[in-house]
């Protein structure tokens, strides 16, 4: 187990070298190499600006996005089949990435804002008022029963998803229509040291709550009643992750936009692998989900150079038939 | 060991259970009786202390379960269900360490303690030989008695039964029970099968509409009055080696 560890953490670091060598402009590892620790001030070896530049303003925090964002997903997607007992569950289920979508269309179209802060701005406290009124329309008995809050998520998402094309027609605003295909499908062009600068610590914390809980997530293998009989706070427990997990994701998507699949097939693909013991899965999953997107996302701005595919076109591309494939492995084994 | 006083418990539409009282004894197999409906999993879950009740106490080994820590009621009892389902790929020895979920001692890595009480707990439903095996591989009788396991890894004082042996063959529905009696734990077991109830329990229970109508051995309690008038149904009561059977005849029309 700490084996496996070790080795995908230093997968990890390699994908994130080596993923920044790949582009139009070709660097080598050791200018990668040069440049980070320039920038961490143990060298001052000679590189030039452009190159500098590529690496540390373009090609890193983007990678490095990647690997946050995938990261995050892949851990709320884990925790939430769990905590829901739906295998199908995934980090969006809660209405958080319409709400996302809604608020970054409302802000260029409202004129609230301008530039990329304002945006993803937006974009966060769109998805937190989604989850909020998600939240309020499951009502007291939420904690009773998951299945009230996933309806209301998948109502509220609808109402987020209406709201949003009814901005846009009515606005007629061709930034908002491209804007709108940025959140749909996401895409890691936006992330920059400032968005990793908040996305990284919320990733952190949340990721340390959730393995706290790794044990009492176990317990729910059999049903609710059956983790609160084995000493689980159930309604505490889930509420605390369901809530820890939204704000992850809200903080994602407002950098990434809905990145679909890889917080509902990473999950699956790792506990293949791990078992389904979350002391094992949850560090495996974070570990897999971040150099899955990093890879991903450098064929998404690579593959049909100068054209760039948004990476959730490729996650889709590729988990579809992943997904299809895992839903026949399941009735065979039923 | 287990005291219920006086609880009750409603919803908007109907009390659930009204004015309950009764108790467990150390040591003894009780039997909670009653037809669908009567309240048996009702008090079950208050006492489990998953539910609280809307008035009166459970008390366990003389503390509040009302008042008890999560993990601290869990440590006391053991709830095995009627049914146990899940997706995921567990093994056998998974499902058992569940058991010892609310002992944590670490968060991280199963301790000795943890093995051996779940080793012992397999070795206690004759599953030794099954530690390896997977959850969807096990037939209904292996997948309760697992269960059984699982329960008796928490060390409790006291066992809850709800309906274990509902779908299970007679031959499984009698390797439980003789499984639960076996492990000398405390145990009060909501059972539909009367005949099953005469052979094991040292003491029945009989709730109707949510009150206790009876209590006592089993012997004394289940009477042909008592049948007719709480599962309206028609039957002879004999006693063989002992033991209370119970023959049923066709409804009159």
């Amino acid at each position: 187990m700490v084996a496996v560890v070790v080795v995908l953490a230093g997968g990890l670091l390699l994908s994130v070298a080596a993923a920044v060598t790949v582009g139009p402009a070709d660097l080598s590892l050791g200018t990668v190499w040069l440049v980070i620790t320039n920038h961490l001030g143990l060298t001052s070896a000679d590189v030039p600006l452009l190159r500098d530049h590529i690496v540390w303003e373009l090609r890193l925090p983007r990678v490095l996005g990647a690997a946050v964002v995938g990261a995050g997903l892949a851990a709320s997607g884990a925790v939430m089949q769990t905590v829901t007992r739906n295998p199908l569950a995934d980090p969006y289920l809660l209405g958080v990435s319409s709400g996302a979508s809604l608020g970054a269309v409302a802000v260029l179209v409202l004129g609230l804002g301008a530039g990329a802060a304002a945006l993803t701005g937006g974009a966060f406290a769109g998805a937190l008022a989604a989850f909020a009124v998600v939240v309020a329309a499951a009502g007291r008995q939420a904690v009773l029963r998951p299945t009230r809050v996933v309806l209301a998520g998948v109502a509220v998402a609808q109402l987020c998803a209406a709201l949003t094309s009814f901005v846009i027609i009515w606005a007629a605003d061709p930034h908002a229509t491209q804007s709108i295909t940025f959140w749909l499908s996401g895409s890691l062009a936006r992330a920059d040291w400032a968005a990793l600068g908040w996305a990284a610590p919320v990733l952190a914390a949340v990721f340390a709550v959730i393995l706290w809980f790794a044990r009492a997530l176990n317990a729910f293998a059999f049903g609710e009643e059956a983790a609160a009989a084995l000493g689980v706070a159930v309604g505490r427990v889930r509420w605390l992750l369901l809530v820890t997990t939204a704000l992850l994701t809200a903080v994602l998507v407002a950098i990434s936009g809905a990145i679909g699949f890889v917080g509902l097939l990473l999950p699956h693909a790792a506990r293949r692998f791990t078992g389904p013991d979350h002391r094992r899965l949850l560090p495996i999953v974070v570990l897999a989900g971040a150099i899955f997107l990093i890879w991903v996302d450098t064929a998404a701005r690579t593959l049909f150079e100068p054209r760039e595919l948004p990476v959730g076109v490729l996650t889709a591309l590729l988990g579809v038939p992943a997904f299809v494939l895992l839903l026949r492995r399941r009735d065979g084994n039923a | 060991m287990l005291d219920i006083r006086d609880v009750s418990w409603s919803v908007p539409a109907a009390r659930l259970l009204d004015r309950v009282t009764c108790s467990v004894p150390r040591g003894t197999l009780v039997g909670l009786l009653g037809p669908n409906g009567s309240g048996k999993t009702t008090l079950l879950r208050v006492v489990a202390g998953l539910i609280a009740p809307g008035s009166g106490t459970v008390t366990v080994a003389g503390d509040d379960v009302a008042r008890l820590p999560r993990a601290a009621a869990a440590r006391r009892m053991a709830l095995l269900a009627q049914y146990a389902e899940t997706d995921l790929d567990l093994t056998a020895l998974d499902v058992v360490l569940l058991g010892r979920t609310p002992h944590r001692r670490s968060r991280w890595s199963d301790s000795d303690t943890d093995r051996a009480a779940a080793a012992d707990a397999l070795e206690r439903v004759d599953m030794t030989g099954y530690a390896h095996r997977k959850w969807q591989t096990l037939s209904g009788g292996e997948r309760q008695r697992l269960q059984l396991a699982r329960a008796l890894a928490q060390e409790p004082q006291l066992l809850l039964l709800d309906e274990p042996t509902n779908h299970l063959d007679i031959g499984h529905q009698l390797q439980l029970l003789h499984l639960v009696r076996r492990s000398g734990v405390t145990t009060l077991a909501a059972l539909h099968d009367l005949n099953l109830a005469a052979m094991f329990c040292d003491l029945v229970v009989v709730l109707h509409h949510g009150r206790v109508v009876a209590s006592g051995p089993p012997v004394g309690v289940l009477t042909p009055a008592l049948l007719a008038d709480v599962y309206a149904v028609d039957a002879d009561v004999t006693v063989h080696n002992g033991h209370t059977v119970i023959t049923y005849r066709t409804p009159a029309a």
